[in-house]
C-alpha cells in the first residue's frame, strides 16, 4: 500500500495536478458537491421524501434573505412547499448516481463490444460497428423518450416512480455506448499490430487472455478521458429528460425535474425554484468537464502544453 | 550440409498473399464502360521451399520488402500461408487451429525487431517472463517460476534484481535481452529471430549477437535469422538464403555464399558491401527499380534488372537446382552456364 502511495506521489499525474490550479479547484468543488449530495439524508435541513413534513402553506417562499423569506428555508421553497436546499441536495445525489451508473453501463458495454470488434475484426467488426452507427444516428433523447414513454404506459405511473432510477440508467447507458465502443475499437486496432501482441500469440496465450490482459490495459487511457466527459453528458441527458417530464418524477426530484417544476412559475416571480438547481447543475457539469480536459491533457503526452 | 540429419523445419512451396484492396466498394473499377471487380494482391512470399536442420543458424537475407519478415511470421504461425505446407519435426503445422498449435509454441519461439514495441509497457519484466511459464508449465510453483526467471535473466545478462521494473526503464539493448529471455523461458529448441539487431547500435548489436550464439551453444538451439545486414550474416550463419521479391534466389553454406556467389542478384548484393582498402568501387549497378510485388513479372522475378537476362528468363520461372557444394540456385543462366 505504501509502495503504491509513493509511486502515486512520484507520478506525473500527481505532479501535473499540483501545478494546475484549474484542476485543483474543479476537483475540490466536485468532491465538496459529491460529499454534500451523498450525505444529504444527514445534513439536509428537511427530508423531502417524507410527505408528512411538507406543508402546502409554505409553498413558494422566497430565499431567507428576502423580505417574505423564512429562516427555516434558506433557499426558499418550491411549489409544493419543499425546502429548495434539501431538494437540491437530494436531487444532486440522484443526478450523480444516474450519471455514474449510466457511464458504468456504457463503459462495460462499449469496452466489451469495442474490444471484440477491434480484435476479432472482419465481419464481426463490420456488424458491430454498423450497429453502433445505427445507434448513433438516433439522438439519445429520442431513444430515451420512446423507451420511457412506453414504460410509463406499460407499467403505470406508480411503478414508474420506484423504477425510475434504474430505468434512466439503462436508457442513457444503452443510448451512448457507441462512444466507448468506437474509441476502444480504434485503440485496439492500433495496439493489436504491435509486436508485444504478436509475441503473446507466439507464446500461445489464449485469445481472451491477450484481449483482456494485454490489449485492454493499454487502451484504457482514452476510456478514462471520455468517462469524465460522459458523466457530465449523462447528467445533462438525465436533466434534459426530467425537464421534458420523462425523467425523475416530481415526488423524487432530480436537478432536472426541479428546474422543470419551477419553470412554470418563473414569470410569476418565483425565480429561485429554477435558478438555484440550474446553477448547481451547471457548476457540476462544468467542473466535471474541466477535470476531464485536464485528464485528457495529462494522459495524452502528445498534447503537452507549455 | 549434412544430408543425413533430419530437418527440424520443412517448408514446401509456401505462398503468402495479402489483399490490400481495402473495402468492398473499392474493389470496383470502370473498365470499357462497365464495372469490373478487381482485387489488389501483394504476393509477399512465392513458392518458398527449404529445410532447416537441427542446430544450425539459417539466415534469410534480402532487401526491404522482399518478404523476409512475412516468411518469419508464416513459419511461427502468426500468418496463415495461402498454400504450401510447413512441417515441424515431421508434423504438419500450417493447417492447425490456434489452440492445436499450443504444443509447438513451447518448442518454437520468436524474437522481434523493435525492442520498444515488443514488450508490453504495462507489464513488469517478471510478469512478462512469468506468463509463458504460467501457460506452458502450469505444474510449477511460484518459487520454481521465480527461480527460473532469475536464472534466465542472469543468462541473458539482465540483473535478476531488476525483475520488478517496467520496460521503459531499460535501454534498447537491455529490452532486446528481455525479449530473448521471454523466448527462452519456455525452453524452446527453435527460435525465429526477425531482424533482432537492426534497431540497435552497432556496439550493442555485437553483444546481442554474442548472446544469441552463447544461448545456441548452451541450449543447442536452432535459429532462423532474418536480417538485411550482411555483416551480421557473415558473423553467425551456417547457411544463407537470399530472397528477392518473395522468392529464394540462392541457398548456400555461409562461407560459400561470400566467396563464391552464383546468382546474379547475390553477386550484386554482395558487391554492395563496402570493403576496407578498396581502391575503386566495384559495385554491380542494377538497372531500374525493385518491381512492385503487386504486379510480379512473368518468369524469373529478377529478369527486369538482371544484366544476364535472356528470352527464357521472361517466360519460365526458374526452379532451384543444386550447384557445387550444397548450394541451390534458382537461375536459368547459372543452370545453362551463361552466367559465370
Amino acid at each position: 500500500m505504501k509502495k503504491y502511495w509513493r509511486r502515486f506521489k512520484n507520478s506525473f499525474f500527481w505532479f501535473s495536478f499540483r501545478r494546475d490550479p484549474v484542476a485543483i479547484a474543479s476537483f475540490s468543488i466536485l468532491v465538496i458537491l459529491a460529499i454534500l449530495s451523498f450525505s444529504a439524508p444527514w445534513i439536509a435541513p428537511h427530508d423531502v421524501y417524507e410527505s408528512s413534513s411538507i406543508d402546502i402553506m409554505n409553498s413558494e417562499l422566497p430565499p431567507a434573505w428576502m423580505e417574505e423569506g423564512s429562516s427555516d428555508y434558506m433557499l426558499g421553497t418550491d411549489i409544493q412547499g419543499r425546502d429548495m436546499l434539501s431538494a437540491m441536495l437530494y436531487g444532486m445525489r440522484l443526478s450523480i448516481l444516474i450519471g455514474l451508473g449510466a457511464v458504468c453501463l456504457q463503459a462495460v458495454l462499449g469496452v466489451l463490444i469495442g474490444l471484440i470488434a477491434g480484435y476479432v475484426g472482419g465481419k464481426v467488426d463490420s456488424f458491430l460497428m454498423r450497429v453502433a452507427d445505427v445507434q448513433l444516428s438516433f439522438s439519445t433523447l429520442m431513444v430515451a423518450i420512446i423507451i420511457s414513454a412506453i414504460f410509463q404506459l406499460a407499467f403505470g405511473l406508480a411503478k414508474y416512480e420506484d423504477l425510475a432510477v434504474p430505468l434512466l440508467i439503462v436508457i442513457i447507458g444503452l443510448a451512448e455506448w457507441p462512444q466507448y465502443g468506437r474509441t476502444v475499437r480504434a485503440s485496439v486496432l492500433g495496439e493489436k499490430k504491435k509486436e508485444y501482441v504478436e509475441a503473446a500469440r507466439v507464446i500461445g496465450l489464449p485469445r481472451w487472455w491477450i484481449m483482456f490482459r494485454h490489449i485492454l490495459p493499454n487502451t484504457l487511457s482514452p476510456v478514462l478521458v471520455i468517462s469524465t466527459v460522459q458523466v457530465a453528458n449523462a447528467i445533462m441527458s438525465e436533466a434534459a429528460l426530467s425537464f421534458l417530464g420523462l425523467g425523475m418524477p416530481v415526488t423524487k426530484p432530480s436537478l432536472g425535474s426541479l428546474i422543470n417544476s419551477g419553470f412554470e412559475y418563473i414569470f410569476s416571480g418565483s425565480w429561485w425554484i429554477t435558478l438555484f438547481p440550474g446553477v448547481l447543475l451547471v457548476t457540476l457539469v462544468v467542473v466535471i468537464n474541466l477535470l476531464g480536459d485536464w485528464v485528457r491533457d495529462v494522459l495524452n503526452p502528445k498534447l503537452y502544453k507549455r | 550440409m549434412n544430408t543425413q540429419a533430419k530437418p527440424l523445419l520443412k517448408l514446401e512451396d509456401v505462398y503468402k498473399e495479402f489483399d490490400v484492396t481495402g473495402g468492398f466498394w473499392e474493389q470496383f473499377r470502370w473498365e470499357n464502360g462497365r464495372p469490373v471487380r478487381k482485387k489488389a494482391i501483394v504476393k509477399a512470399v512465392n513458392g518458398v521451399t527449404f529445410d532447416i536442420y537441427q542446430g544450425e543458424t539459417f539466415s534469410v537475407v534480402g532487401e526491404s520488402g522482399c518478404g523476409k519478415s512475412t516468411l518469419a511470421r508464416t513459419v511461427t504461425g502468426l500468418l496463415q500461408p495461402e498454400c504450401g505446407k510447413i512441417f515441424y519435426d515431421g508434423d504438419r503445422i500450417d493447417d492447425l487451429s490456434y489452440s492445436q498449435k499450443t504444443p509447438y509454441k513451447k518448442r518454437m519461439q520468436m524474437v522481434f525487431q523493435d525492442p520498444y514495441a515488443s514488450l508490453n509497457p504495462r507489464f513488469t519484466v517478471r510478469k512478462t517472463l512469468e506468463e509463458p511459464l504460467f501457460f506452458h508449465y502450469p505444474e510449477l510453483t511460484r518459487e520454481q517460476r521465480l527461480d527460473r526467471i532469475a536464472e534466465v535473466m542472469e543468462q541473458v545478462g539482465v540483473h535478476p534484481a531488476w525483475a520488478e521494473r517496467f520496460p521503459h526503464e531499460f535501454s534498447g539493448g537491455q529490452r532486446q535481452r528481455i525479449s530473448i529471455a521471454r523466448a527462452l523461458m519456455v525452453d524452446p529448441e527453435f527460435i525465429v529471430a526477425d531482424e533482432p539487431v537492426s534497431a540497435l547500435d552497432v556496439s550493442v548489436q555485437a553483444q546481442i549477437l554474442n548472446l544469441f550464439m552463447e544461448a545456441q551453444e548452451k541450449r543447442g538451439l536452432t535459429y532462423m535469422f532474418i536480417t538485411h545486414d550482411l555483416s551480421v550474416v557473415a558473423h553467425i550463419s551456417t547457411r544463407v538464403a537470399v530472397m528477392y521479391l518473395g522468392s529464394l534466389c540462392e541457398l548456400s553454406p555461409g562461407g560459400e555464399i561470400f566467396n563464391n556467389p552464383r546468382h546474379p542478384y547475390t553477386k550484386a548484393l554482395l558487391s554492395a558491401i563496402p570493403r576496407l582498402g578498396e581502391k575503386k568501387a566495384k559495385h554491380i549497378r542494377l538497372k531500374g527499380e525493385v518491381t512492385s510485388p503487386l504486379h510480379l513479372p512473368s518468369g524469373c522475378v529478377f529478369h527486369k534488372r538482371c544484366t544476364y537476362a535472356k528470352e527464357i528468363c521472361t517466360q519460365e520461372i526458374p526452379t532451384p537446382f543444386t550447384a557445387g557444394d550444397n548450394a541451390a540456385v534458382a537461375c536459368h543462366g547459372v543452370e545453362q552456364g551463361w552466367v559465370g
